[in-house]
């Protein structure tokens, strides 16, 4: 049954700032967001159409045009890569004759790619319409496709296929305390506000999420700056490849997360919070709903909540849509009011305005839930663990080339030998900490260590063994970037595309010294003037992978100074589609190429 | 204006300020240039462009949207900030279909005439050749999005200005493009008129006026008869 789209938008109190969640809805009624539906639906909002075509857009997860009845998405993470998806991908293309993107005549299937949907342990992953099925093989696949083939309803496929299993291998600090809901709030309540901050600033806890922000110097200004209503945000946007272990936190530590961001409420006197969880976590969201019911109903979320007199909040589920810079804070807010995910510039920074240009304090998944144990058991719970600048632990998602893939809590200060041993590695090429964005390691580097000041990681642990094919690994990941740089700015929208094109050439071995020189250079730039962190980032595999491992990339060079970019072949594609030869004497080959 | 204004240094000269001014506005405003494309004195700053780039205490920086700040040490004419500001007009060479030579805009182009500035004769990179579509349902103007470099100043001047919302911004990425604001995606369906703000404020040669195409010959254009660093330093000193 088609849901009406007067309904929808009455759901959501014809509130344009909503705009994201309305077309989650939209979607779910139609398939997909037509053309009539987006003029309907700005002048409902009384917007103007070209904001809502824009939002519909920008986010992978809309369309305005008509997708399959089933819509499969093969998550293209880098582990997916590894345990074979792009084979399982053509299979599937082959077997329904489709071509690319298209969708099936019929109008049954479409078949497609999707950024890293953080199943990087239990891949390779896809999703069909929004719900991720995990560990495909062979046979799996099979039987994903005997479902579509029998026109199934996804209601009607076996539950099991969408089982996705927390998968925590080492607890320490955070994931082994237990805590009774609404303790940690209580304790707040008890120190009060200003030494709550306190006890968090002298805790030494920093952002889990990436860049490592001394969390009390957060609340702090957020505490202080004038203006109300104050904002909570817990950031569980998880999008950098390679990393899910928020996705664990969010089904297993769900409380304690929820705990946190009521202290932080509590500490900066806010009165609303926001859960913004990442769509491709849709098997999360019927917890998530049940655990905020539960809190309400249990006097945590609400008014006077935890039985603080005065003290009002609630926390409310958003959904992202498909884009990996909406991870960043101001990007994450532009989305929670509705529109494109541009980071905003700076300053004025979130602390002051952020959610509605008001105070607001944004913080990673984990960071919330630390902060909650230092309000319950005060500073020396994180104080005692870890080092000096990096107080406490770290939850590690570790995937890629290991025996046992999963979510490894380990104190800062930890070797990365010491990870790779615990999960089980051997014939270590590289490691990849904290996504593409973050680190790359070579095999000489294993005793650095994961902290703030060596090696700091917002999550991800890729592990590459000896057999796997670095230049491909790095021309994914440049790829990725491209994928998702939101536009903005020319280095970035610009750069990204260049280096992915240009890494092609280098890993398919079409490259000569000069790529690499331009390759680096262009890399260079992104990294100085871009905008925000994903395109300041963007050229980290690359620079990294030419710093580290300058040989490989030697070895597929050609012995040329320079060859031509132009593909003369592949120029012919459209005059062969068009005229439908593919005989030896539509080709240029090799010979004649310049 | 107060006697004694407060000062930052741009490449070692004084340049004083008003508050809330931006670190560009304030260097043209005294008379010391620094090349940009997406910002437009009067708008709000932008910061997409990234051609302003300056450094600030050693941090990389838009001038732009850098608000500007007693004693700072803000570094422009330096080698390695020019290369950069090079590098990312040749990405935007790159990116469009920019055939200047048979360009209407050729010589009014700020793009064109930033390139000039900077000394860039060649995109360098491999031009990604886009397919962009040619809007002429307007009886006034012709849309030609082969030029367009998404600096969002007609989405701005549309929005702000006109008060029309004729333009956004749809897709993200290297997929990001200009889009009309109606079902149909004409121009013709849409309020826009020739007089608007949004006609008048894009620094390329998407907009075209019917009708006049080469009426002033190349040679005698706006860049032609007046150097751009020579224009912008005189509009923001108010002559
Ligand atoms: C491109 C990009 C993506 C990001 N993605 C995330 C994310 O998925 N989760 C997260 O917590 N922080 C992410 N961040 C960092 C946030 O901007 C922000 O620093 C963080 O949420 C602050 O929380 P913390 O202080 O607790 O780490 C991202 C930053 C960038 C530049
Ligand atoms: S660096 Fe620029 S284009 Fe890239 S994501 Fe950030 S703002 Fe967008
Ligand atoms: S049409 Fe012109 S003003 Fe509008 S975004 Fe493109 S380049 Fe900028
Ligand atoms: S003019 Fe400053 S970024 Fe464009
Ligand atoms: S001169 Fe550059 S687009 Fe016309």
């Amino acid at each position: 049954m088609t849901e009406d789209l007067a309904t929808i938008v009455a759901r959501h109190r014809h509130d344009p700032r909503r705009l994201v969640e309305i077309l989650h809805d939209v979607t779910e009624a139609y398939g997909f967001v037509p053309k009539d539906i987006i003029t309907e639906l700005a002048s409902m909002l009384a917007v103007p159409r070209g904001h809502v075509e824009g939002v519909v857009g920008f986010y992978a997860f809309f369309s305005d045009e008509p997708r399959g009845a089933y819509r499969v998405l093969f998550s293209d993470g880098t582990t997916d890569r590894m345990g074979g998806s792009i084979a399982l991908l053509e299979r599937m293309r082959a077997s329904f004759g489709l071509q690319g993107e298209e969708t099936s005549r019929d109008g049954r299937l479409s078949v497609g790619t999707t950024s890293c949907t953080g199943l990087c342990d239990q891949g390779p992953a896809l999703l069909v319409n929004g719900h991720a099925i995990g560990g495909l093989d062979s046979a799996r696949l099979g039987d994903v496709m005997a479902l579509i083939r029998a026109e199934a309803p996804l209601a009607a496929w076996p539950r099991e296929l969408f089982a996705v299993r927390s998968n925590i291998r080492r607890r320490d600090l955070l994931l082994a305390t237990a805590i009774t809901p609404g303790d940690a709030v209580s304790a707040a309540a008890r120190r009060g506000r200003d030494d709550t901050l306190a006890e968090v600033a002298r805790s030494g806890l920093r952002g889990r999420g990436g860049a490592g922000f001394s969390t009390g110097a957060k609340w702090g200004a957020c505490a202080e700056a004038p203006h109300e209503p104050r904002y909570v945000v817990c950031n569980a946007d998880e999008g950098e490849p390679g990393t899910f272990k928020d996705r664990d936190l969010l089904a297993d530590h769900l409380d304690l997360v929820l705990e946190g961001m009521t202290v932080a409420a509590f500490a900066v006197a806010a009165r609303h919070g926001f859960l913004y969880v990442r769509a491709e976590y849709r098997f999360l969201f019927a917890h998530i709903a049940n655990a905020l019911a539960a809190r309400r109903a249990a006097g945590l979320l609400g008014p006077n909540a935890c039985g603080i007199r005065g003290f009002s909040f609630d926390i409310e589920l958003r959904r992202g849509a498909g884009a990996y810079v909406c991870g960043e804070e101001s990007a994450l807010l532009e989305s929670l009011e509705g529109r494109r995910g541009i980071p905003r510039n700076r300053p004025p920074f979130p602390v002051t305005h952020g959610y509605d240009q008001r105070p607001t304090v944004v913080n990673n998944v984990e960071t919330f839930m630390a902060a909650a144990l230092v309000a319950r058991d005060g500073a020396s719970v994180l104080r005692d663990l870890g080092t000096r600048t990096s107080s406490g632990t770290k939850i590690l998602s570790v995937a890629g080339d290991v025996e046992r893939p999963g979510v490894y809590e380990l104190p800062f200060g930890v070797t990365v030998q010491r990870v790779l041993d615990e999960a089980g590695a051997s014939r270590v090429q590289a490691v990849q900490v904290s996504g593409p964005a973050g680190t790359l390691l070579s095999a000489r580097e294993l005793d650095r260590t994961i902290a703030f000041d060596d090696v700091p990681s917002a999550g991800a642990f890729t592990v590459f063994d000896d057999r796997r094919d670095l230049l491909a690994i790095i021309e994914h990941h440049s790829r990725f970037f491209a994928h998702e740089s939101c536009g903005f700015c020319t280095p970035c929208r610009v750069g990204t595309t260049l280096v992915a094109r240009t890494m092609g050439r280098i890993a398919s071995g079409h490259a000569a010294r000069r790529d690499l020189v331009d390759v680096a250079r262009v890399a260079r730039v992104m990294a100085k003037t871009s905008h925000c962190g994903l395109g300041l980032m963007a050229g980290n595999p690359v620079l990294q992978g030419i710093e580290k491992f300058r040989p490989v990339f030697d070895a597929r060079l050609r012995p040329d100074d320079a060859l031509p970019t132009f593909d003369l072949d592949a120029s012919l594609d459209k005059s062969r589609d068009v005229t439908g030869r593919d005989d030896s004497e539509a080709h240029f080959t090799e010979e004649v190429r310049p | 204006m107060t006697t004694d204004r407060r000062t930052f240094t741009l490449d070692g000269h004084d340049i004083p300020f008003d508050e809330g001014q931006s670190v560009l506005d304030a260097a043209l405003a005294a008379g010391l240039f620094i090349p940009f494309l997406c910002h437009k004195p009067g708008y709000e700053a932008h910061g997409s462009c990234r051609v302003c780039m300056v450094r600030v205490g050693g941090r990389w920086q838009a001038s732009c949207t850098t608000p500007a700040a007693a004693g700072l040490e803000v570094e422009s004419t330096v080698e390695d900030l020019v290369a950069m500001r090079r590098e990312i007009v040749q990405f935007l060479f790159t990116e469009g279909n920019h055939f200047c030579p048979s360009c209407e805009a050729s010589g009014n182009c700020t793009l064109q005439a930033v390139g000039y500035e900077l000394g860039v004769t060649t995109p360098h990179y491999p031009p990604f050749s886009p397919t962009r579509p040619l809007d002429a349902s307007h009886p006034e103007m012709l849309l030609d999005l082969n030029r367009c470099i998404l600096c969002e100043l007609c989405v701005r001047a549309s929005a702000n200005v006109d008060k029309k919302s004729v333009f956004a911004l749809s897709g993200r990425g290297p997929t990001k493009h200009l889009v009309v604001s109606a079902e149909s995606g004409r121009l013709a369906d849409t309020s826009f008129s020739a007089d608007d703000a949004a006609a008048h404020v894009c620094p390329v040669g998407v907009f075209l006026p019917r009708g006049q195409g080469f009426r002033t010959p190349l040679g005698a254009r706006k860049f032609d008869v007046e150097p751009l660093r020579v224009a912008a330093l005189r509009r923001a000193g108010g002559t």
